[in-house]
């Protein structure tokens, strides 16, 4: 009888346990909102809200403060968006090609290559764009400065492309056969299939593969940090040099500023708003990602 | 009115023009294919070329130094190993915890769905802004300060998404069968979990694991930002001490203008990139090795 009593009460204590092993993660969440919160929030008592998103310079280091996001959120968009206008063609020609044309063999081997990209280090990714990117772009564009947006764009692709290409790959694979085989039978050849019916009935989910890779994009640190340079600035030029919102963040924290300054508070105001940005982009991905396993599974 | 040589003349041109359109594509994908192999190997190249001479003994056994023919990367390679050893043990339970109550305890509730919500939506936040969080709680509020501790906990909060995706999928490859017929026996649920689903589900669960910390080791942003140092001439003793890793060690080296100090932080990279590469390869054989084939 003792035991098995004895028996229940572990039970009972376990499934305590892993409740709170699962809670962990609802717990994170509250705290990045909770600590980005409470410092952002000593910030803005400080600097006014329409400062911030409103004035056209940022330079909280300095002698003369400027508090102005507009900079480090234009340099942010401007080196993923380089990033994007590479990584969304090559991901989704990549993506479209090893579902519906590359043989077994071979999607075998390709596949691990292009994921083998998002196991690179970012920092060696910044190696690379500062050391290699930079100066062969200066060759054919001398007016390029050292630091620029346009070479960690370049690498930056790359970075994304196996979140974009891999996501894109799943969806267009899970497009039902009954749709290529409806296109088929009307006299279609294969290219016209993809194109025309696969496509187009996976593009919900291949938007959402771009913009969680975008999202991905907008929070690359290190990448952009070495080898975009620690200028705020209000460009779209891209042979200049510009910072990001996570450069910032780095900037300050290399930097010896101490716990309850103004400055300390910019990082957790500039990481608040480069949470906000993310958690949009993410939750739009997410949801035209349900949305389409929902409709295909409707379908199946 | 058309005749049928016309119609033939028809079907021909557009079929050409098919044929055309197709190898375009074929074309367009292989070149994509091929730029991104060519990038790859010109990373590896540029680095073993840069870093490969710097490589030796006295390198892994120095430490950091204001001139560079005498700098190693002793502290910053024991201080990655430390911050991946503490890691593991911090997040491999709690991860684990998590994916077993997901997958084997809770019933669709509203609990279970909100985990599985922020799951999702906590895998897609930069690594940095879990550098502000580490920053705030367990630096500051924790009273951590920048030790090995406060960057373990951090980079374990980064991984635990990916770790418990991981866990929930291996779990979920262990056949009904096997629940049932120990449920079956009279094991209660948690019996049945401890004695013959987890110890199926182990290799899937560590390959997952391996992977999601080869990710948080390569990465520097989150450790900058909680303020890991970038020029450590001690190894750390325990848990409070302060410490540097192998990508803040090669980010600082790349940040110097001279090319000597390039060529250390190539070397660094090449450590690190050995490091991955060594458990990737634990976790494919891992996944090789002890991979169930179930016939039912």
């Amino acid at each position: 009888m003792r035991t098995a009593q004895w028996v229940h009460w572990q039970e009972r204590l376990v499934v305590a346990l892993l409740v709170i092993c699962a809670s962990v993660s609802v717990v994170t969440t509250l705290a990045i909102v909770l600590s980005l919160g409470v410092e952002a929030f000593g910030f803005f008592r400080e600097v006014p809200l329409w400062r911030f998103l409103t004035e056209r310079e940022w330079t909280p280091l300095f002698a003369t403060k400027k508090f102005g996001i507009l900079p480090l959120v234009c340099g942010t968009f401007l080196i993923a968006g380089i990033a994007m206008l590479l990584a969304v063609p090559m991901g989704i020609l990549i993506a479209t090609y090893l579902a519906e044309y590359a043989s077994e063999r071979a999607r075998r081997f390709l596949k691990p290559v292009i994921e083998g990209l998002a196991g690179i280090p970012s920092v060696l990714y910044g190696y690379f764009a500062l050391l290699f990117v930079t100066p062969l772009l200066q060759k054919f564009l001398p007016s390029l400065s050292g630091f620029n947006a346009l070479s960690p764009g370049i690498v930056l692709a790359f970075m994304v492309l196996p979140t974009i290409a891999s996501l894109s790959e799943d969806i267009i694979y899970a497009v039902p056969q009954s749709i290529r085989e409806a296109s088929l039978a009307l006299g279609a050849t294969k290219l016209q299939t993809t194109f025309r019916a696969v496509l187009p009935a996976a593009s919900s989910g291949i938007i959402s593969a771009c913009l969680l890779g975008f999202a991905r994009a907008v929070g690359e640190t290190m990448l952009v940090t070495i080898a975009a340079g620690q200028m705020p600035n209000l460009t779209l030029n891209p042979l200049e040099p510009v910072q990001t919102m996570t450069a910032f963040i780095v900037q300050v924290s290399l930097g010896d500023v101490p716990h309850g300054t103004l400055e300390y508070r910019t990082i957790f105001a500039v990481g608040l708003t480069l949470f906000l940005i993310t958690l949009v982009f993410n939750l739009l991905g997410l949801f035209l990602r349900e949305r389409f396993i929902r409709t295909f599974q409707r379908m199946a | 009115m058309e005749t049928t040589a016309d119609w033939r003349l028809k079907a021909t041109t557009v079929r050409r023009r098919e044929i055309w359109m197709e190898r375009l594509f074929l074309l367009a994908a292989w070149g994509a294919l091929l730029l991104t192999i060519s990038l790859l190997l010109a990373i590896l190249g540029k680095l073993f070329v840069d870093g490969l001479t710097r490589l030796n003994w006295q390198f892994l056994t120095s430490f950091p130094s204001r001139r560079p023919e005498e700098a190693g990367i002793f502290s910053a390679w024991v201080g990655t190993l430390y911050v991946m050893v503490l890691t593991a043990t911090i997040a491999l339970p709690l991860g684990v915890g998590a994916a077993i109550y997901l997958e084997e305890f809770a019933s669709r509730n509203w609990f279970a769905r909100l985990v599985e919500l922020n799951i999702s939506n906590l895998a897609g936040i930069p690594a940095i802004v879990y550098g502000l969080l580490g920053l705030q709680v367990f630096v500051r509020w924790f009273r951590m300060g920048e030790s090995v501790l406060a960057g373990a906990c951090t980079l374990a909060l980064m991984s635990l998404p990916v770790i418990i995706v991981a866990s929930r999928e291996a779990l979920r490859a262990v056949p009904n069968s096997i629940r049932e017929a120990a449920l079956a026996l009279g094991a209660t649920k948690w019996q049945t979990v401890r004695d013959h689903v987890l110890p199926l589900a182990l290799p899937g669960i560590m390959t997952g694991t391996i992977l999601a910390l080869s990710r948080a080791i390569g990465e520097a942003a989150p450790l900058v930002t909680i303020g890991a140092l970038t020029f450590v001439a001690f190894l750390p003793k325990s848990p409070f001490d302060p410490f540097t890793v192998l990508p803040i060690q090669a980010y600082n080296w790349i940040s110097r203008p001279q090319p000597e100090f390039h060529h250390n932080a190539a070397a660094a990279l090449i450590v690190l990139l050995v490091l991955l590469l060594l458990m990737n390869s634990l976790a494919i054989y891992l996944r090789n090795r002890y991979q169930q084939r179930w016939r039912i």
